[in-house]
């Protein structure tokens, strides 16, 4: 039992719990919250695997642009506690495909996935990101460029959707 | 020395949970988030195979990633607004107006 | 228009389509155009179609005469089914050239005699709207006729055949809605269905032998039927046997021969160019002709000939003895054509195709002769009849062809013209009213008893001499026949013509006018020089040397002077009883024949045909009817269209077509059908609840897809 193992085994059980707050909460804001904590913990496991560049990228886009756009949009629509009972009993299906899923998630991970195969010590190369920079700049630069164009669009997309037309909507004054 | 099977199984795992998310909650903002709690234990699998197979290819592809989740969270809060504006309720239950 | 033999009388040959088609178009003409051309028209129409028919035939003689070998001409085809090739061919050779000329010539004269005929005939019977139809009629006879005897094979012999049939009937029933004395009734044309109805007993036969013909000999045409008959006969003679038994049906119908003569008395009924051209010169020869034609078959079959010799020669006898016991003019040349045609079916029969074509030609001269004279002497009586009743050209009855009845002053008619102009006990002493008419007729009679030196001498002497070397039994039978023959001619003649007229009809009796006595005098001229054709004298067989060119090798036997004298005895005695009998004492107005008594039940017999026809009309005609009704009746209508059609087949359809319509179709299949969109609709309402707008369950279906795939890629 070593250092790494324990402190993947507390990391995965922070992530799993958050995870199964953020489901089970009765506020948005809340379940916001929790996801947030996962966040930060699998960042922290992009840390464990040597991917500093992703786990930073990871807290500043995820927890910190990501996570502060919905709550920025729960605080803007007032939707803190609009969250509904859960009702149990409609819930079967799902639950019970859920279980299946996960339980054949753990078959396939068992099955395929080699059981020897370790996480263990490497040297620096992987986490330099300059490195990466230099991967992503050549090999990969087309698709850069199109996700730039892509990120161009969603921002034209979510300002046209959310424009609002002439009259004022009988909100508690909250303007667009 | 944590075997890479681990995490893949915490990926399975995050996965299935943000699959059951989408599926019980009512709140479309808390669909949303299940979704990128799915998308980030995808992530999760992709570095740690990154890390096994020593290739930076796994972790540019989560770069993408989370470049294409920013884009789609912001296109969808954008849609959630402008649902709210018309509906008052962001209930998914009550957007069946496609029922046929 | 091919010739099967290069010929360089090509230009004469090609012209004999001609006699068919002059006809024709004479009757088509007359068809047409009839009621526009008038009386004299109509018949000068007919009468040169007839003529260029003759015209033709003469040319025909000419170019045989120069090539006696012939031609045969064809026109058309007519059926090419597999092995059975048949072409309208005609054939230019002796035999058929003789007939032609007989049947135009004779023809052309009775043409000619009928415009004077039935001009006064039709005002007789006051309806002269139908002058042109009778010369239709007449023209289409000689158009069959003419087919029948320029035939190549049986089969275009066979359309003649039944072509004059038809004509027969047609000219029989002219008055079809009459008797014979002018009153309406159906009588005529019962007798017309009588004649036509015998006559097909006859043509089944002809078919019977047609059909062995072509099964064993291979062919209907007569070149090769001649041909394969020999082999035939060696390996099968009972074939040969049996065509020419069944042809002698054919020929006992056409001919009236026993059994099927029984038409030909009752055919009087026609008019008497009728009787005349039809049943005495033409068309009951074709018998004769037939057999004369099919020889190299019959000398194949000497039971065949035995047979038809003695059928001749009986008929001849048997005929001849009814005759002696009419009164009616007409029925005693009538049956007096009957033997003649026996003594021509013997000799044919016999093998003595010379005598028996000889004959049949002075025959036609003298038997029209005398039909012609007695439908003069007929005429003669009607108009003394009209005289003496002071009534100007008022006619004897009015014919009722509607079936209206008749008012008061008609039934007064009717009972007043039941006038008998033919029956000779009304005649008496005529050869002082109407002299031409007598003197022919001493010609035609005398031809006829075969009185030297007469055509009928030669030519019947011809016969018996034939028969007295090969058949003995013929030979008496023809004998005693022209016995008979004679005596008959001679009653007949002394009841017509001496003695004193027996009826105001016949006192007032006239001459007939030249249309009608020319024609009669051309007949007595070719009746009294018509023997020395051919003369039975070494080198004067003129005759049979112009068809030994045809019917091959002849046999010319030498001239007898036993026969001959016995046969000339026989007939001067046989006038010398008739003028012992009838005339020594002459009849008067009312006397019974002088033969009844001494005869008794015989003469009845005589008299009244020998009661065949009753005999006929109890053995075959009323079983044939009760059967004919009983099959209508009973099994046509009561079982087959009641029961069968009615009960079982129309109510057992209507009934399985409830059956299928209600509960099998309705309940089963339209069940099967409302199951089946019932379970669609079911389908489709359950799979909408699929679309329930809900996001979630969306999402779970994609759920589903995923654990699936995860699942087959799991166990894979």
């Amino acid at each position: 039992m070593t250092l790494e193992l324990i402190l993947f085994f507390i990391l995965a059980a922070i992530a799993t719990l958050t995870a199964i707050g953020m489901l089970l909460s009765r506020s948005t804001v809340y379940a916001a919250l929790y996801l947030v904590v996962n966040f930060v913990s699998v960042a922290i496991f992009y840390l464990l695997l040597d991917a500093p560049f992703i786990a930073l990228s990871q807290i500043a886009v995820y927890a910190g642009a990501i996570m502060v756009l919905f709550l920025f949009v729960i605080m803007l629509l007032g939707l803190e506690n609009l969250a509904g009972e859960l009702e149990w009993k409609k819930l079967v299906w799902p639950l019970v495909m859920g279980g299946i899923l996960l339980v054949e998630g753990v078959f396939l991970v068992i099955q395929r996935v080699g059981q020897n195969v370790y996480i263990g010590e490497t040297g620096t190369a992987l986490s330099d990101p300059s490195l990466m920079a230099k991967v992503l700049f050549t090999d990969y630069v087309l698709p850069f460029q199109i996700t730039a164009v892509l990120l161009l669009v969603a921002m034209i997309g979510a300002i046209v959707l959310s424009k609002r037309e002439k009259p004022v909507l009988p909100s508690q004054g909250k303007e667009a | 020395m944590v075997p890479v099977s681990y995490y893949i199984l915490l990926s399975a795992i995050l996965f299935s949970l943000g699959a059951l998310g989408v599926l019980i909650r009512r709140n479309a903002l808390v669909v949303f988030m299940s979704i990128e709690l799915m998308l980030n234990a995808a992530n999760l699998a992709f570095v740690a195979f990154t890390r096994v197979h020593e290739t930076f290819s796994g972790q540019i592809f989560v770069f993408f990633v989370m470049a294409v989740a920013a884009a789609e969270v912001a296109v969808g809060l954008a849609l959630v607004v402008a649902i709210y504006r018309s509906r008052q309720n962001i209930d998914i239950d009550q957007m069946s107006s496609l029922k046929g | 228009m091919l010739l099967s033999e290069a010929n360089p009388a090509t230009g004469l040959f090609v012209l004999v389509p001609w006699i068919v088609f002059a006809p024709v178009i004479g009757l088509l003409i007359n068809a047409f155009f009839g009621k526009r051309l008038g009386e004299t028209g109509v018949g000068l129409v007919a009468s040169l179609a007839s003529g260029a028919a003759f015209l033709v035939s003469a040319l025909q003689m000419y170019a045989l005469a120069l090539y006696p070998e012939g031609a045969q001409v064809k026109i058309a085809e007519w059926m090419h089914i597999g092995s059975l090739a048949l072409d309208w061919t005609f054939r230019v050779d002796t035999l058929s050239v003789t007939m032609m000329l007989v049947v135009s010539g004779v023809g052309t004269l009775i043409h000619i005699y009928a415009i004077g005929y039935m001009r006064e005939d039709v005002r007789f019977k006051n309806d002269p709207a139908r002058f042109p139809r009778f010369f239709v009629f007449m023209n289409f006879f000689i158009a069959a006729m003419m087919i029948l005897v320029s035939g190549d094979n049986y089969l275009m012999l066979f359309v003649g055949w039944e072509g004059v049939g038809l004509a027969s009937f047609l000219l029989i029933g002219f008055w079809y809605d009459m008797d014979t004395l002018g009153r309406p009734s159906w009588a005529n044309s019962n007798t017309a269905k009588k004649a036509f109805i015998t006559n097909r007993i006859g043509d089944f036969g002809f078919l019977i032998a047609g059909f062995l013909m072509f099964w064993y000999l291979g062919s209907f045409q007569f070149g090769e039927v001649f041909a394969a008959a020999p082999e035939v006969a060696k390996a099968q003679p009972w074939v040969i046997t049996a065509i020419t038994i069944f042809m002698l049906v054919g020929v006992a119908g056409k001919s009236a021969q026993i059994p099927l003569y029984v038409w030909l008395p009752d055919a009087m009924a026609g008019p008497t160019p009728v009787s005349a051209l039809i049943h005495a010169a033409t068309m009951v020869t074709a018998g004769v002709y037939l057999v004369a034609r099919s020889f190299p078959i019959f000398g194949l079959s000497p039971d065949g000939q035995y047979i038809v010799a003695t059928v001749g020669a009986v008929t001849a006898l048997f005929a001849a003895t009814i005759a002696v016991g009419q009164y009616d003019i007409k029925k005693v040349l009538a049956y007096s054509t009957i033997s003649q045609l026996g003594f021509m079916v013997a000799a044919v029969g016999m093998g003595a195709y010379v005598a028996g074509m000889f004959h049949l030609v002075t025959h036609a001269f003298f038997k029209a002769l005398l039909f012609l004279s007695a439908g003069s002497v007929i005429l003669g009586l009607e108009r003394g009849h009209h005289h003496g009743h002071h009534e100007p050209s008022s006619p004897a009855l009015p014919p009722k062809g509607d079936g209206s009845p008749l008012s008061h002053r008609e039934r007064d008619r009717v009972r007043e013209a039941v006038f008998d102009p033919g029956d000779m006990r009304n005649m008496g002493g005529l050869r002082k009213t109407m002299p031409v008419t007598f003197w022919v007729y001493m010609v035609g009679a005398l031809a006829l008893a075969g009185i030297f030196p007469f055509a009928g001498f030669w030519s019947k002497d011809e016969i018996l001499l034939d028969a007295s070397l090969h058949f003995p039994h013929v030979y008496w039978l023809l004998t005693a026949a022209a016995f008979l023959t004679a005596f008959y001619m001679g009653r007949q003649v002394w009841m017509v013509f001496f003695g004193q007229a027996r009826h105001e009809a016949a006192e007032h009796a006239e001459e007939s006018p030249l249309v009608i006595t020319v024609p009669l005098i051309i007949l007595a001229v070719l009746s009294a020089l018509g023997g020395f054709m051919n003369l039975p004298f070494e080198g004067f067989h003129q005759f049979g040397y112009w068809l030994a060119n045809t019917l091959g090798k002849v046999e010319f036997p030498p001239f007898d002077f036993v026969v001959a004298g016995l046969s000339t005895v026989l007939a001067l005695g046989a006038i010398a009883l008739s003028w012992f009998i009838y005339q020594r004492k002459p009849l008067e107005n009312g006397d019974p024949d002088p033969l009844a008594k001494p005869l008794g039940p015989a003469f009845v017999g005589m008299e009244n045909k020998w009661f065949i026809d009753e005999a006929y009309q109890f053995v075959i005609i009323n079983p044939y009817k009760r059967l004919a009704e009983f099959l209508a009746q009973t099994i046509d209508w009561d079982f087959w269209h009641e029961w069968l059609h009615n009960s079982v087949i129309y109510k057992g359809f209507v009934g399985l077509a409830h059956f299928l319509a209600d509960p099998v179709d309705l309940g089963f299949i339209d069940r099967i059908s409302y199951w089946l969109s019932d379970a669609i609709r079911a389908s489709a309402e359950s799979l909408r609840k699929l679309q329930n707008g809900f996001v979630r369950s969306y999402a779970l279906s994609v759920l589903l897809g995923v654990v699936a795939i995860l699942g087959y890629l799991l166990f894979k």
